[in-house]
């Protein structure tokens, strides 16, 4: 099957290895991958900070752009949450403006054909075991949007437990928010970082080595926070451990 | 709203303070989980837990959007069982009804059963100018009137507040109100809730005037229902001569039977009981049995304009459990007071910005006083999306628009402040339209990683005070595409 | 304007949006939520009340109907109660056996002369064994609502099974809504320091409950 990868302007430009590795990890399991080149920003940040109308241009290019593929898959819980849940709501809103059913047409073919990573892995290639080796200690933290918008349950963990070597350690308190949130990161700096000291706290008392989340957005304020902490944990997204194998196992 | 919060600054600001403040940050981590584990345990001793939650949606929107046929029913209905029905558009309307009517009691104090439309209100304030004392009688409402402090949390106001400085007000203060607190006190629970039961007693027993809310009114039958814990309820509902409640319009439901709904959810989701200890009902006034004038204040201050958004209405489902404060990280660390309003937590966030207006400068910042993270709405037992809301009225205030003012349309004009993140959004917006650009930009960066700063200057100290920057890789990865054939190259080198 | 005509106005200008032929109450309400949770016979019915009454520091008591009286006497004894506060229409068969001073609620007794009563005995409208509540709507043997709310101790007889139901939604109908009523699930209690159950506030300390009927 042919997939388009919706990398998300955050991976593009700051995390192109989590882009390579799930091309590698779909290429692995027999999965043909596209990169449209004109994609850019699904406009989430635009629309969770107050900006719906900002962000209508860009949901509308994402339609355009991904429009003629079976899948999309993003290696991202909230900018998949963004296209899923809010899409639909961009709609409305608009119906409600009284501009009529043309946005809610436009965007409605992306909407149930776009998957997070894990997601598509699970429930559309049908694997758990994809053939990973990762030979470290690994916590994971389930991102909020992932978890609560997206309701990926146990796919990452399921994922994550059939990677040979790696040893999955319980995150305590897991399931609260890291204090990322976008752009309150900026906006509420304090309780921000109170949440993410706490989160990183948290994480070095397992004993892991790794930290794994299936968004880089969250792990670029964990990673932040601990590199400032001097923690000695590394933030790795799920997909560079899924497409980690024997022969190229990174240190 | 009350006065009381005119010239709060803006949450972050008051945040920042209660984040360092480890006494507190200790005390609402210590209460915040304790009872997120047990409202947890108690919602999943129920199997139809979803089913509950969708019909108590479904009551309260059908209400809403039939409030004024409701509304008069619950006039006609309470009247018919002997209550007296007041109305009142705003705080100080209310705040002077109640004035009138204690005064016409002769009566020079009154005993409140914790309620959350007074509060709002201000009524105690408004009722001390009128030469009228009014004591507060749950536990941690009298915490907090003794302390001559501030409510932080819906439930339990005093939940910024340990044991040990319970005991300090105690002892400090109860004195200078009546009974002092007993020689000795220690800061056990039991003992400091025996000195709260003698203290208040003496009130309790001479009271002539009760004044309550109410957490549900039932249209069809003119039944008040007011949920609680301790026996102050009880005695202030049914010792005093006189009996006003003052209620907020959206507290109506149509049905008796709709009861069964919000009795199962409401004490699991407040204080994750399978029900609490007390619960009254009463049909205006019972030969015999209780006052013998009852009188309901039916409160708007605010809510018919919340009601004519169609996205921000739905805050007005909330039956006030407290669940999404007890389950949100940010209300955890920046406790109540930085809400500056009482209603704090995440649905604090999203009624008092529609209540009074996103006017001032801590209601202008609630809206952006939440991660996102959505715990809120999965606790939420009537489903309030709280993070849509919260992002409507982020929309609300960056954008301006339409609004209701004090039952006026409006045309609200965009917040100040916010000028330079609209340029940056609109900028951000013509660049992710052009991808040539976002190459260009993302080439741009990669090309002087070298000299990028581990901290920021100006308002990137905001993030960069706390976490270091990731650093920016050699290309992105639209480069490494093209230049690797989507990677088929590097497959191949790695097959090999 | 009056403040009702105002309030009014506001609230049909707020609702503009709604359409006029919006679906009737009947139609939108779902309730597809259980009318019980599980199925139990009676006595284990019985036995969930206990169990959830027991749970929040009720005292249960169980004995056959012939025996409330005996049951009764025993549990004011051991109190050492002197006086007990009898509301109107209470069986008198159920203090036949005890010593303790009967004290007639009148409706001129004031709060401050029920404070000094020991103990009160009540029946009960209907209990509720999924929640472990008990209902009082004031008719015969229950009596005002103050009487089971001043004294410290509240001695409460279920008849079982009758009285019993297994659900909120199986209580409701049983009650006249036009009566005041009390529900009860177990003595007062506050979580208002640190989030922890306290029992022992305003209400009875101490509640006792006579599940009478046959085992």
């Amino acid at each position: 099957m042919r997939v388009a990868l919706f990398l998300t302007c955050v991976n593009d430009t700051l995390y192109p290895d989590t882009g390579r590795a799930v091309v590698r990890l779909l290429t692995r399991l027999g999965v043909e991958v596209d990169f449209p080149m004109g994609q850019t920003c699904c406009g989430q940040a635009h629309y969770n900070t107050g900006y719906r109308h900002e962000a209508e241009p860009l949901a509308v290019r994402f339609a355009e752009v991904f429009r003629g593929y079976e899948a999309i898959v993003t290696p991202s819980g909230s900018c998949g949450a963004m296209v899923r849940e809010l899409y639909p709501r961009l709609g409305e809103r608009a119906r409600a403006e009284g501009r009529g059913d043309t946005l809610a047409a436009t965007l409605a073919p992306v909407v149930p054909k776009t998957y997070e990573l894990t997601e598509f892995l699970v429930d559309v290639v049908g694997v758990t075991d994809v053939g990973a080796y990762y030979p470290h200690t690994v916590t994971y933290h389930p991102t909020c949007h992932g978890l609560r918008s997206l309701g990926l349950g146990d796919r990452p963990r399921r994922l994550l437990e059939a990677v040979r070597g790696l040893e999955l350690v319980e995150l305590p308190g897991a399931e609260e928010c890291c204090g990322f949130g976008g752009t309150f990161a900026v906006k509420n700096p304090d309780v921000s970082a109170a949440m993410g000291a706490d989160k990183v706290r948290h994480a070095v008392s397992t004993g892991a080595e790794v930290l794994c989340a299936a968004d880089n957005s969250c792990l670029m304020h964990l990673g932040g926070t601990m590199a400032r902490l001097r923690t000695g944990l590394r933030p790795v997204h799920i997909a560079e451990i899924l497409a980690s194998t024997e022969g190229e196992a990174r240190g | 709203m009350s006065g009381t919060y005119l010239g709060m600054p803006a949450f972050p600001e008051a945040a920042r303070t209660a984040v360092r403040d480890a006494t507190l940050r200790g005390n609402l981590r210590h209460a915040t989980h304790t009872i997120r584990a047990k409202r947890a345990a108690a919602v999943a001793e129920v199997s139809d837990w979803a089913a509950l939650r969708e019909a108590g949606r479904r009551i309260k929107d059908h209400t809403l959007r039939h409030l004024d046929r409701y509304l008069e029913q619950v006039e006609a209905s309470v009247t018919a069982a002997g209550g007296i029905v007041h109305w009142a558009a705003d705080a100080d309307e209310a705040n002077r009804i109640v004035a009138r009517l204690v005064r016409e009691t002769g009566e020079s104090e009154v005993v409140k059963v914790k309620s959350m439309a007074t509060q709002e209100t201000g009524l105690n304030e408004a009722l001390a100018e009128e030469g009228i004392r009014a004591y507060e009688t749950d536990l941690a409402e009298l915490i907090v009137q003794l302390g001559r402090d501030r409510p932080s949390h819906i439930l339990v106001p005093a939940i910024h507040r340990n044991r040990g400085e319970i005991r300090d007000v105690f002892r400090a203060e109860m004195g200078a109100w009546g009974r002092p607190a007993p020689e000795g006190l220690t800061d056990t629970p039991a003992q400091l809730a025996e000195a709260a039961r003698l203290h208040l007693r003496e009130k309790f027993l001479r009271a002539k005037v009760g004044v309550s809310g109410a957490n549900f009114v039932v249209a069809e039958t003119g039944t008040l229902v007011v949920v609680e814990s301790e026996g102050n309820g009880r005695m202030c509902l049914t010792l005093p001569e006189t009996l006003i409640s003052v209620v907020g319009i959206e507290k109506v439901v149509p049905t008796w039977r709709d009861l069964e709904v919000f009795l199962q959810t409401l004490p699991r989701s407040s204080t994750a009981e399978r029900m609490n200890p007390y619960t009254s009902m009463w049909t205006g006034t019972t030969e015999g049995d209780g006052p013998r004038v009852f009188h309901l204040v039916l409160l708007d201050n605010g809510r018919t304009d919340t009601l004519a958004d169609e996205v921000g209405r739905q805050a007005l489902r909330c039956i006030r459990c407290s669940a999404c404060l007890n389950v949100c990280p940010v209300y955890e660390r920046a406790g109540g007071h930085a809400y500056g309003s009482v209603y704090p937590g995440p649905i604090g966030a999203i009624l008092s910005p529609q209540l009074r207006g996103t006017g001032s400068a801590v209601d202008a910042s609630l809206p952006y006083a939440s991660s996102l993270c959505g715990a809120c709405y999965e606790v939420c037992p009537v489903a309030i999306d709280i993070p849509e809301v919260l992002v409507h009225l982020r929309e609300r205030v960056v954008q301006g628009g339409p609004a209701v003012r004090g039952g006026n349309r409006v045309v609200l004009r965009p917040a100040r402040g916010h000028a330079a993140e609209r340029a940056a959004m609109r900028a951000a917006r013509w660049a992710f339209a052009r991808p040539g650009v976002l190459r260009t930009g993302q080439r741009l960066a990669s090309r002087t990683r070298r000299f990028h700063p581990r901290t920021l200057p100006g308002p990137g100290r905001a993030w960069s005070a706390t976490r270091d920057l990731p650093p920016v890789p050699a290309e992105p990865f639209r480069d490494w595409w093209r230049r690797t054939g989507g990677g088929a190259d590097e497959t191949k080198g790695a097959a090999r | 304007m009056s403040g009702r005509e105002r309030v009014l106005g506001r609230v049909r200008r707020a609702l503009a949006d709604v359409p006029r032929d919006e679906r009737p109450y009947e139609e939108v309400i779902a309730r597809d939520y259980l009318r019980e949770h599980g199925q139990r016979t009676p006595a284990k019915t019985a036995d969930l009340l206990a169990r959830n009454l027991a749970d929040y520091r009720a005292l249960v008591h169980r004995c056959a109907p012939g025996e409330v009286a005996a049951t009764i006497a025993g549990l004011l004894a051991a109190r050492g109660a002197r006086t007990v506060l009898v509301p109107a229409g209470l069986d008198p068969a159920w203090l036949a056996e005890s010593g303790a001073e009967r004290v007639e609620d009148r409706a001129e007794s004031t709060p401050g002369e029920l404070d000094l009563v020991d103990s009160v005995v009540t029946g009960c409208a209907v209990a509720i064994a999924e929640t472990g509540t008990l209902v009082l709507d004031g008719s015969a043997g229950q009596g005002r609502r103050r009487v089971t709310l001043v004294p410290d101790h509240h001695i409460c007889v279920v008849r079982v099974p009758d009285q019993v139901v297994a659900s909120v939604p199986l209580a409701l109908p049983r009650l006249d809504p036009a009566r005041p009523l009390t529900w009860i699930s177990g003595p007062s209690a506050t979580s208002d320091i640190e989030l922890s159950r306290v029992e022992g506030v305003h209400g009875p300390r101490t509640l006792e409950v006579v599940l009478a009927g046959a085992e």
